[in-house]
């Protein structure tokens, strides 16, 4: 199951990653390893095994309902490009 | 008759009623000033961990309950990968291959046939922040992030746009039963998608679908759904084939607007999350969320036209908002006759409360003063059009109806004597109108009546006027 040049580019494109020529090419190369290397875990027999979505051997971590305080506004905005009325403010999106 | 079959699904989401967001401590206050309800775990900085709220998760199952989901045992939380700037994160927080609930349903009556509709799953998600457009920039409002929502995804059972409005009434209703949200579409707590296809009748697979987006009422989802099952009948008939798109409803122009794709292909790239640990919901917490909800519309419907003999009409009309079906129940438990405490709700106090704005449980006139102003009605102490005056002094006042009545004179004039006086006193004064009731006009009987209920200023007794006026007049 190697991976192609092609599904580099549309996942770069997902994350929004503009990646050179000479970086999609290596980046195929390690991603083809990595995935090599966890192909190993297949020679594993599973039979039987229920599929593990966490390690941890815990269920039901919970709060109660209740309201703590947040951030104050300026501390909310540091982290902003921009503002507008306390409104983050960043470059359009269309929605249509 | 269109030879095309019409094809809806949708996708519903709402918000749940919880005090505090679905991973943090941030209030879900709806309306205050933009972004002071956030915090580093909803803005998703950099080393945070979400811990989930036991109330959200009490909340989905409930509404799962209510519309008769099979509820999971075993249930988890994906990532939903995509950058937008409403997602501070990156990824959504949802539910991918373990929902809550699956394989539920519910049923619409649209012109009298009942038909009931299949729900695929209903998971439980956090929602995103809120956009707004301005000029050559986006501005975001990071207050809804993290607010616990449930999507209710339905099978593509509905056939038309007036089943589509009907599921949605419905679903809006039982959600609004259970109480785990006030689904407000103006506040954007219930919200809906849809999609859409047409294909021949008769053929077994699926036209390619349009997904509509933007239906911010239900009427506009109905309109959206009406203008594309046109335009997609056209281009169909047209030889075009549909394409699979996104397409934005303007309700200013009345017309869908192709969407530039939020994610390519629905590429979401979803993987368990790994910062929260699994759900497994027991027996006994199943047990003791179904205990909590109550009856639902559609038993109330059938039991208030069943052990009260209400119409159908009339059921649906106190059924539709938890808070009206308790009013009424509790009238009748005041005993007021069900008849008449309906005809009283659905009439008069409905229409008072719609024009001022006023819920009915912040009404005035509570269930046991209805109660006791249908009671003198039918124990004949007032007319029905006493009655009138009566209830519109209690809905300004409070006041009981009898003191009403007592304070105002308004007791209905049932002594005999009293009444033959005025009716002899009316006949006398117009002989042209025994003339006429001579000749056959029954005008003159009505207007004779009138005559009388003026005299004693709407007091006297209807019945009584009407029998003694045709005694008096056969005298003659």
């Amino acid at each position: 199951m190697a991976i192609t040049k092609t599904e580099v580019e549309h996942v770069a494109n997902l994350a929004r990653l503009t990646l050179t020529e000479k970086e999609t090419e290596q980046f195929t190369d390690q991603l083809n390893r990595i995935l090599q290397m966890a192909e190993k875990l297949n020679e594993l027999d599973t039979t039987g095994i229920e599929p593990t979505s966490h390690v941890l051997p815990m269920a039901n971590v919970m709060r109660e309902d209740e309201v703590r305080p947040s951030l104050p506004l300026e501390k909310v905005l540091l982290n902003a490009p921009d503002q507008k009325d306390g409104l983050v403010r960043v470059p359009a999106v269309f929605e249509g | 008759m269109s030879k095309y079959e019409t094809v809806i699904g949708l996708e519903v989401h709402v918000e749940l009623h919880t005090k505090s967001k679905i991973f943090c401590g941030c209030s879900t206050t709806f309306g205050v000033a933009p972004n002071i309800q956030t915090c580093p775990i909803c803005l998703g900085h950099p080393g945070v961990l979400p811990v989930l709220n036991r109330e959200a998760v009490n909340f989905a199952i409930k509404a799962a309950m209510a519309l008769n989901c099979e509820i999971a045992t075993h249930s988890k939380f994906d990532r939903k990968n995509y950058f937008y700037p409403d997602c501070p994160k990156a990824y959504q927080i949802s539910q991918f291959d373990q929902p809550i609930g699956e394989n539920g349903w519910l049923d619409i009556e649209v012109d009298g046939a009942r038909k009931r509709i299949g729900i695929t799953r209903l998971h439980l998600e956090e929602d995103a922040g809120k956009l707004t457009h301005d000029g050559d920039a986006t501005l975001v409002d990071f207050n809804r992030v993290g607010m616990p929502l449930v999507e209710i995804v339905s099978e593509p059972d509905l056939r038309s746009p007036a089943e589509a409005k009907a599921y949605l009434e419905k679903i809006k209703s039982i959600i609004q039963y259970t109480g785990v949200s006030d689904v407000k579409l103006e506040e954007g707590s219930l919200r809906c998608d849809a999609n859409i296809s047409l294909r021949l009748f008769g053929q077994d697979e699926f036209g390619t679908k349009t997904e509509l987006k933007n239906l911010n009422s239900f009427r506009n989802v109905e309109r959206a759904l009406q203008y594309e099952e046109v335009r997609q009948a056209k281009d169909l008939d047209d030889g075009k084939r549909i394409i699979q798109q996104t397409l934005r409803w303007n309700e200013e122009t009345n017309e869908v607007k192709v969407m530039r794709s939020k994610e390519q292909a629905h590429d979401y790239r979803y993987f368990p999350e790994p910062d929260l640990v699994s759900l497994v919901i027991s027996d006994e917490w199943k047990e003791e969320i179904r205990s909590s909800i109550p009856e639902l519309p559609d038993s109330r419907k059938a039991r208030y036209i069943k052990d009260w003999g209400l119409s159908s009409y009339d059921a649906d009309q106190l059924t539709g908002t938890r808070n009206v079906a308790d009013y009424f129940e509790q009238t009748v438990q005041a005993g007021a006759d069900a008849k008449m405490a309906a005809n009283w709700i659905t009439g008069d106090l409905m229409g008072y409360l719609n024009s001022n704005n006023v819920e009915i449980h912040q009404s005035k006139i509570t269930p046991t003063l209805l109660a006791g102003m249908t009671d003198l009605l039918q124990k004949g102490t007032i007319s029905s059009k006493i009655a009138k005056t009566v209830f519109k002094e209690m809905i300004e006042t409070g006041k009981e109806a009898a003191k009403i009545v007592e304070e105002k004179g308004l007791v209905q004039i049932s002594d005999e004597g009293a009444i033959r006086s005025e009716v002899v006193k009316v006949i006398q004064a117009n002989p042209q109108s025994i003339d006429d009731f001579k000749n056959g006009k029954d005008r003159a009987l009505g207007f004779l009546v009138g005559q009388v209920m003026k005299a004693t200023k709407g007091k006297a007794n209807p019945q009584m006027v009407n029998e003694m006026i045709r005694e008096e007049l056969s005298k003659l």
